[in-house]
């Protein structure tokens, strides 16, 4: 939507990581209709449900055209849009609890199809919007409604989990990096195949970790933050897990295959050497003659 | 009555008996030189064994169920021959493997040692064609029909044709001539005229995709499961060209939000599925209502819940395809009855979820999914591919501003908007406002109307006690039909295969009446008691065993219920 629509009354809360986010996506958008000439309703925005699935509807200036659809469904609903059109630049907005819980089992499928959309993930390590329950990113032992004994499940690592379910392009940005985050949005959009970004996007009102991540030199607090150091080759995919299994947190590209081919070339790759069957060719191939 | 103008044969063993391939082969061989035929196969769930039978009925008339009183029994083992003699007609035959059992004379079986005579062919595989031989002794089939259909099957320009052509043409002079050392005799079929019409031998499921190619359909996303998995991978090996999309889904979760994308982003799209894939699909179904995106779902109904019966028959998915979703949404539902109707509703449904921009179901069942039937060729170029009105105008529509269907913008066109799965707005963002949800759930609902076109059959219409049939029911309740209209019992007669919305004057017609019987497969009477809510007199008459209607029960208890209903209401 634009700015100008008084009916939809959702808000992110103040410094909420998502305002970073979504100026870096509409940066992202905005150059590639600079560089490329894409007009902007050749974008779709599928989001899913929370917070930052209201990404949808709170960006701003030119207007791409967009998908709020049910929860943790958005791999399958972009997955039908890129099939059906695939010269359409198919972006999906979700959170951590979206994506990675009720949304997980659709990861493997596209990773292993090499589906060619670019998911921007924000992670505040949260279920913010029902209102601070435990995530599949919350830590160890933190107390939340539904564990209020503290979480008993570790943390699960996504950029470890996108990496080894084969997506052809994974990157980690911070919403505090509005900068950084739409190049990597750029280059996950311009990537043939299935790009993860994957953001540090804090929930200043039940997960504000915006200190755990930059660190606090004061307090004497070392930041989960590092950056991808500038001899890593992004090409290598076993030097990119040890980065992702390390420490903390790092932010950066961290692999891009550089053989990487999407579905949608495989498709038609495939399809242009089978013969077109016209309604009337197959039902004639049914023909029973009388003798 | 039935042994006078059509024949019905039933295989009955353990599958990888050749039960398929036998009745397959009969009814081609029948087909080929004129005769109605319609084959009907039913076995558990399981990739080889376990108790199959297949059924091949001919006729030289239009067929219109499998049929339930059979005038021959193959029986290939003791289980097969225990299950199914009950089913055979008094001065019915029964030829059972003698190899695999023996039975004391009762005047009505003979053995066949199948394999053996097989064997001495020089073709231990044909032994299927050992029986059909037998068989076209028992009912005076000239050789050449076998023959002819031997030499055209086998010829498939290999090196050792001549041989197998030579072997199983001996195979049937073998079973023949067993045949023959009995004094057994099943009559003549009636000569056929040859029909004057094309004609093309499929299924129900090949007919729903067939129409559903005819209609334009763009992309098909489905996941395998009995006993819809036929039409995916018709779809796979056959919807190919340009801005064609169709791929095997990772589950029914998947097809459905897939299909709804593709929907969202201009194309016909599809899916096919049985209960329990539709009972996965049920929240994304709902948030193709609420977004209003055309898409078709073809249920093709098994027994149930849950897992149930995969493999057998039941109409028990009726209320389920009307009430998929949670929240206030009812659905068009398009049910054929026939193999020929599969075909039309796989046309239909497509062109109703454009026209209306929705979520449709094809409500189809197992006993049409695994009938071959030959049946007039369909009329491709007569099919309508119609596609919804889209919107052509300048940025900044507002997609739900009206209070009914209005043009749909497309991704890469002009009118951006949200497709939103939460209530909304008429730019398509998030509200709550209570004056928004009752005026988008009425937009909603209006746009039903918009599927008026259906068509119904009507026959006596002045009766007051009528029979309606739903689905794969029709076959069985229209021959009950016509035999009670022959003894003298006369009941009115209307079906449709457009069960949501109903054709208006259909329902005015039955709200009329003083009984409207419904036969249904399912225990709770589904379409009874839709029917009731719309203020119809309908009452069931059901049968849960998974299995088709036997038309000799349906005769019985169609006028059994009418005149138990009499009495009530005289007594009251």
């Amino acid at each position: 939507m634009t700015t100008k629509n008084p009916e939809y009354d959702f808000a992110w809360c103040p410094g909420c990581g998502d305002f970073g986010v979504r100026r870096a996506m509409e940066w992202a958008i905005e150059r590639r209709m600079d560089t490329l000439g894409e007009v902007i309703e050749n974008t779709v925005v599928v989001a899913g449900i929370g917070c930052s699935g209201n990404m949808v509807h709170l960006l701003e200036g030119p207007q791409p055209f967009g998908i709020h659809g049910i929860h943790g469904r958005t791999l399958p609903m972009a997955f039908g849009i890129k099939g059906a059109r695939p010269e359409l630049n198919v972006i999906i907005a979700a959170g951590d609890g979206d994506f990675l819980s009720i949304g997980g089992e659709h990861i493997a499928p596209q990773a292993q199809r090499n589906l060619n959309v670019t998911a921007v993930i924000m992670d505040n390590g949260v279920y913010g919007l029902t209102k601070g329950q435990s995530s599949p990113t919350t830590a160890l032992e933190v107390i939340t409604p539904t564990t209020p004994y503290g979480k008993i499940e570790g943390a699960l690592n996504p950029l470890d989990l996108y990496l080894t379910l084969g997506a052809t392009y994974v990157a980690s940005g911070i919403s505090t990096k509005p900068r950084d985050l739409a190049n990597l949005i750029y280059d996950a959009m311009s990537h043939p195949g299935f790009s993860m970004v994957h953001v540090q996007s804090p929930c200043t009102t039940y997960n504000d970790n915006f200190e755990a991540l930059k660190g606090n030199v004061g307090k004497g607090i070392q930041p989960l933050a590092w950056n991808v150091p500038d001899d890593h080759d992004t090409s290598d995919k076993a030097a990119a897990g040890e980065l992702v299994r390390s420490h903390g947190i790092p932010i950066g590209l961290l692999y891009q295959d550089p053989d990487s081919v999407a579905l949608d070339d495989r498709y038609a790759q495939v399809m242009a050497r089978q013969k077109t069957k016209t309604a009337q060719d197959l039902v004639d191939s049914f023909a029973f003659k009388v003798e | 009555m039935q042994q006078d103008k059509d024949f019905i044969v039933r295989f009955a063993g353990e599958g990888g008996q050749g039960m398929v391939t036998s009745a397959d082969s009969l009814a081609q061989s029948a087909a080929q030189v004129g005769y109605f035929i319609q084959t009907y196969s039913t076995f558990p769930s399981q990739i080889v064994g376990g108790p199959t039978w297949a059924q091949v009925r001919i006729s030289n008339r239009l067929v219109l169920s499998s049929g339930d009183q059979l005038d021959a029994l193959i029986a290939f083992n003791q289980e097969a021959y225990d299950t199914h003699a009950k089913s055979v007609r008094d001065g019915g035959v029964i030829i059972y493997n003698s190899e695999a059992f023996e039975l004391e004379d009762d005047g009505r079986s003979f053995g066949m040692r199948f394999d053996e005579l097989a064997k001495s062919t020089g073709n231990p595989r044909a032994a299927n064609m050992v029986v059909l031989g037998a068989i076209a002794h028992l009912v005076n089939w000239p050789q050449q029909y076998l023959n002819d259909f031997v030499v055209r099957r086998f010829t498939r320009g290999r090196p050792n044709d001549e041989h197998i052509i030579e072997a199983n043409i001996k195979a049937l002079s073998l079973g023949r001539e067993g045949a023959a050392t009995t004094s057994f005799d099943l009559g003549e079929l009636p000569p056929t005229e040859k029909p004057t019409w094309d004609q093309v031998l499929v299924n129900g499921n090949q007919a729903i995709a067939l129409g559903a190619i005819a209609a334009g359909v763009d992309v098909f996303v489905g996941y395998p499961i009995s006993p819809a998995t036929t039409i995916l991978v018709f779809m796979e090996q056959n919807l190919t060209g340009e801005d064609k999309f169709v791929y095997q889904a990772s589950s029914e979760i998947e097809s459905i939000n897939a299909i709804a994308g593709a929907g969202y982003a201009g194309k016909k799209a599809m899916t096919s599925t049985a209960g329990p894939g539709l009972s996965l699909m049920s929240e994304g179904i709902g948030m193709a209502w609420m977004m209003e995106v055309p898409l078709v779902i073809a249920d093709i109904q098994r027994g149930g819940p849950a897992t149930g019966l995969p493999t057998k028959t039941e109409q028990s998915d009726f209320q389920i395809a009307l009430h998929p979703a949670h929240g206030d949404a009812s659905l068009p539902v398009i049910a054929p009855g026939t193999v020929e109707e599969c075909f039309t509703a796989g046309a239909v449904a497509l062109n109703w979820a454009e026209r209306y921009q929705g979520p449709v179901i094809l409500l189809s069942e197992h006993m049409l999914s695994e009938r071959s039937q030959n049946i007039p060729t369909p009329d491709v170029p007569g099919v309508v591919d119609e596609r919804r009105l889209v919107y052509r105008g300048d940025n900044g529509y507002l997609r739900y501003e009206n209070s009914t269907m209005s043009p749909m913008p497309i991704p890469g066109g002009p009118g951006s908007y949200v497709a939103n799965a939460s209530e909304h707005d008429p730019m398509g963002d998030t509200t709550h406002r209570p004056d928004r949800h009752v005026h988008m759930t009425e937009r909603r609902f209006s746009k039903l109307a918009l599927l008026n076109d259906g068509t119904y059959e009507e026959e006596l219409p002045e009766e007051s006690v009528v029979l309606m049939p739903w689905g794969g029911s029709k076959g069985p309740a229209r021959e009950a039909y016509d035999e009670l209209l022959i003894q003298g019992v006369n009941f009115g007669w209307y079906y449709t295969m457009y069960l949501h919305p109903l054709p208006d004057a259909l329902l005015a017609s039955l709200q009329k009446k003083d009984l409207v019987i419904v036969p249904e497969l399912n225990y709770l009477g589904q379409f009874a008691s839709y029917l009731r809510s719309l203020g119809v007199r309908a009452e069931a008459l059901t049968q849960y065993d998974g299995l088709p209607f036997g038309v000799r029960d349906l005769m019985v208890r169609i006028p059994d219920l009418a005149a138990s209903r009499k009495q009530g209401v005289e007594k009251a």
